[in-house]
């Protein structure tokens, strides 16, 4: 091919476990999706195409949470492929909603489960890309905003910082006019400890936010946790309220974890 | 060794699937000695998770086992627990939970007919290339594919794992506005879906035929969805409760993901050619007309005219949901009232690559006792398997190279979801 085209960033996406829905975003991109492909060259990304071209990359944006031992060494050579790495989503960040087993005993699992465990390769634990290697940037949500993708995307192609908030959905309702729900309402709602990027869509769909985007910055679980029984909820709703897709995220883990405790 | 010649089909990484698979196939001489598609995509435990989670939690955490088809998801489990619960939904939430699913048709369906599969008939590695040549092409699917996915965002919030959906309806329905709005989008995507099935005609297909049992739901009056009894063209004809005295599950050492199989007979096919040949008569007669004039009738046996039959399922996604949006009158309530209450239950509804099974059991405080589920491409695998076998042995005179692309090409007929069909090694939970 022509030179121009190795002169262009080269992109690849790789998947560890996960949905799909993350890397979906960027196929989802619709009024994008040619632009990116015309701005990088993407060199990896078996999803969309059957070229798989050799590393190094300039950008590797990881999905999915580390559960096997295949997985964990194959993060190492990544990492040493990539000159930026990104997680994409709440399994890459946080474990997944598979990261549920992290608070079971699997070895037992599988010995109950299966007839030949010994085909079964798993690891005990589900755990996010940045317990593994040094990440360069996480995007949150469970899936990600694929606008915020586009703008990681474009940020790190010119050499900046995304620009992508870390304060919580509350903000988002504020700035949408969303009467609150857990106020007016009193509808539980984990709004105040999560990250914005969704567009606070549950409380403007009359539920309350169930933490798809992760603890926000500098989340006050217990003050949620005292607000959640006022509103009458016990301890095992909120533990598992906390313990959906970013269970494993050490705000919302010990949060959970508080919960049962009691 | 036999002295004849011997090579191998090895692809370690397979393209264009959702989800990570590997293909193998050995063949030694004139014959194909080994076929195995190998999911190693690890199993993430759903049904053991789900396990302790209070019902209404579960369609929301089912949605994350698929991010291309979470609407499947949610409705096989909504439905599942309606069953189990006793729960019966508003026929204006019905038709919304059909208008939901056409979105999802339309937005996979077009993914797969032109960013998937159709590079492979063409000879590109990918949409990139394919719009390099046929920009307009392109440009149209991209359009068909986010009014599909404008559908979705309409009712769930957004296009992938949207938050709406729940037992005994949604958490909030469309005003009347909101979905009109989108009329003229989808006449626009009605006409593509029309060029599509003429586009994808067009193509050259493999002279390829087997002999397939097609299972799919049946529904009296009309194209199914979420409802209807599950039938065959070997005269299958049963309710989703009878579901796992009719099919098993295998495991098999190579995969990561179960195989299922009729109970006492092989491998069926599950998805659009198996929909379209068991429920013709049930298209709008615009999809009617379209398939007959590109001269596709039931029965379909050439897997790789799959293409067009997905053309013709999106112009009856496009023709419904039209149909559905001009009627639409919201419901009274979003949802009905679901107290807790024990029970079992379970739901079969048409994902976009095919019948998707869901079975809970419930106690009185509304928490998952058990969980079953059983996805479409864990049901396609071993037909997969069945026609590489077969297929394979039309190619043995071929270029390596070649007859490699041609097998996967072959396996993405089927548009498996290996992500699914992973997700359900621990399936077999049983109490």
């Amino acid at each position: 091919m022509s030179s121009k085209k190795n002169l262009k960033p080269r992109v690849a996406v790789f998947k560890f476990a996960s949905c799909d829905g993350c890397q979906l975003s960027l196929l989802d991109a619709e009024d994008e999706l040619l632009a990116v492909a015309g701005a990088v060259e993407i060199a990896y990304f078996p999803e969309a195409t059957r070229t798989m071209l050799k590393g190094p990359y300039d950008i590797g944006l990881v999905e999915g949470s580390v559960i096997t031992h295949n997985d964990a060494q194959r993060i190492q050579e990544i990492r040493r492929q990539c000159k930026t790495l990104v997680t994409i989503g709440a399994c890459a960040t946080a474990g997944g909603i598979q990261a549920l087993r992290n608070w079971k005993n699997v070895d037992e699992f599988i010995r109950i489960v299966y007839a030949s465990p010994q085909f079964i390769n798993t690891l005990k634990l589900s755990t996010p890309i940045a317990e593994h290697v040094p990440v360069d940037f996480e995007l949150r949500g469970c899936p990600i905003n694929k606008h915020q993708l586009i703008e990681l995307i474009a940020a790190t192609l010119a050499g900046r910082k995304p620009n992508i908030p870390t304060y919580s959905v509350c903000i988002e309702c504020k700035r949408k006019a969303n009467v609150c729900i857990a106020v007016a309402r009193r509808i539980a709602c984990l709004g105040p400890v999560t990250q914005a990027g969704c567009g606070a869509l549950c409380p403007s769909f009359d539920r309350g936010c169930f933490g798809c985007y992760g603890p926000m910055e500098t989340p006050n679980t217990a003050s949620l946790t005292n607000q959640l029984r006022v509103l009458g909820q016990s301890d095992d709703q909120i533990s598992r309220a906390f313990r959906g897709f970013n269970a494993w995220a050490w705000q919302f883990r010990e949060a959970s974890e508080e919960c049962h405790r009691r | 060794m036999t002295g004849r010649a011997s090579k191998t089909i090895r692809v370690d990484t397979l393209a264009r699937v959702e989800g990570e698979g590997s293909l193998f196939i050995k063949i030694e001489g004139e014959h194909v000695a080994d076929v195995k598609l190998k999911i190693y995509e690890p199993p993430r435990m759903f049904e053991a998770f789900l396990r302790g989670r209070h019902f209404s939690e579960v369609s929301d955490i089912t949605a994350r086992i698929c991010g291309i088809c979470p609407i499947a998801y949610q409705m096989s489990a909504v439905h599942a627990l309606e069953s189990a619960m006793d729960i019966h939904i508003d026929p204006a939430v019905r038709l919304l939970r059909r208008l939901f699913y056409c979105g999802e048709w339309i937005e996979s369906h077009a993914l797969h007919i032109y960013m998937l599969h159709a590079p492979d008939f063409l000879g590109y590695e990918d949409v990139i290339g394919l719009a390099r040549d046929h920009r307009e092409v392109v440009e149209k699917a991209l359009r068909l594919k986010k009014i599909g996915n404008r559908i979705v965002q309409v009712m769930g919030g957004r296009e992938i794992h949207p938050i709406s959906a729940t037992v005994g309806g949604f958490y909030k329905v469309p005003a009347k506005q909101q979905l009109r709005e989108m009329l003229p989008d989808l006449e626009w995507a009605l006409q593509t879906s029309l060029e599509a099935v003429q586009w994808t005609s067009t193509l050259e297909f493999p002279k390829f035929e087997q002999d397939y049992e097609f299972v799919a739901l049946r529904h009296p009056g009309e194209y199914p969805f979420n409802e209807g009894r599950l039938v065959s063209n070997r005269g299958l004809d049963i309710d989703a409760a009878e579901y796992e005295d009719n099919f098993s599950e295998v495991h098999v050492k190579h995969s990561n993901a179960l195989h299922s199989v009729r109970r006492g007979g092989g491998s069926y096919l599950v998805g659009p050619l198996a929909r379209f040949n068991l429920n013709f008569d049930k298209l709008p007669s615009v999809a009617q007309e379209a398939a007959t004039k590109v001269g596709l009738q039931p029965p379909v046996k050439n897997p790789f005219r799959s293409i067009i039959v997905r053309a013709v399922e999106l112009v009856f996604a496009c023709a419904e949901a039209l149909r559905i949006i001009q009627a639409y009158e919201p419901p009274s309530a979003p949802r009905v009232e679901t107290p807790n209450r024990a029970g079992a239950g379970q739901a079969i509804t048409e994902a976009p690559r095919g019948i998707l099974y869901h079975r809970y059991a419930i106690d009185a405080n509304g928490l998952v006792l058990t969980a079953k589920i059983v996805p479409p491409t864990s049901q396609n695998q071993r037909r997969i398997e069945d026609d590489l076998r077969e297929y394979a042995s039309h190619l043995v005179a071929w270029p390596v190279n070649e007859a490699t692309w041609k097998c996967e090409q072959a396996i993405r007929n089927y548009d498996p979801c290996i992500s699914c069909a992973t997700h359900f090694l621990k399936v077999t939970i049983e109490k």
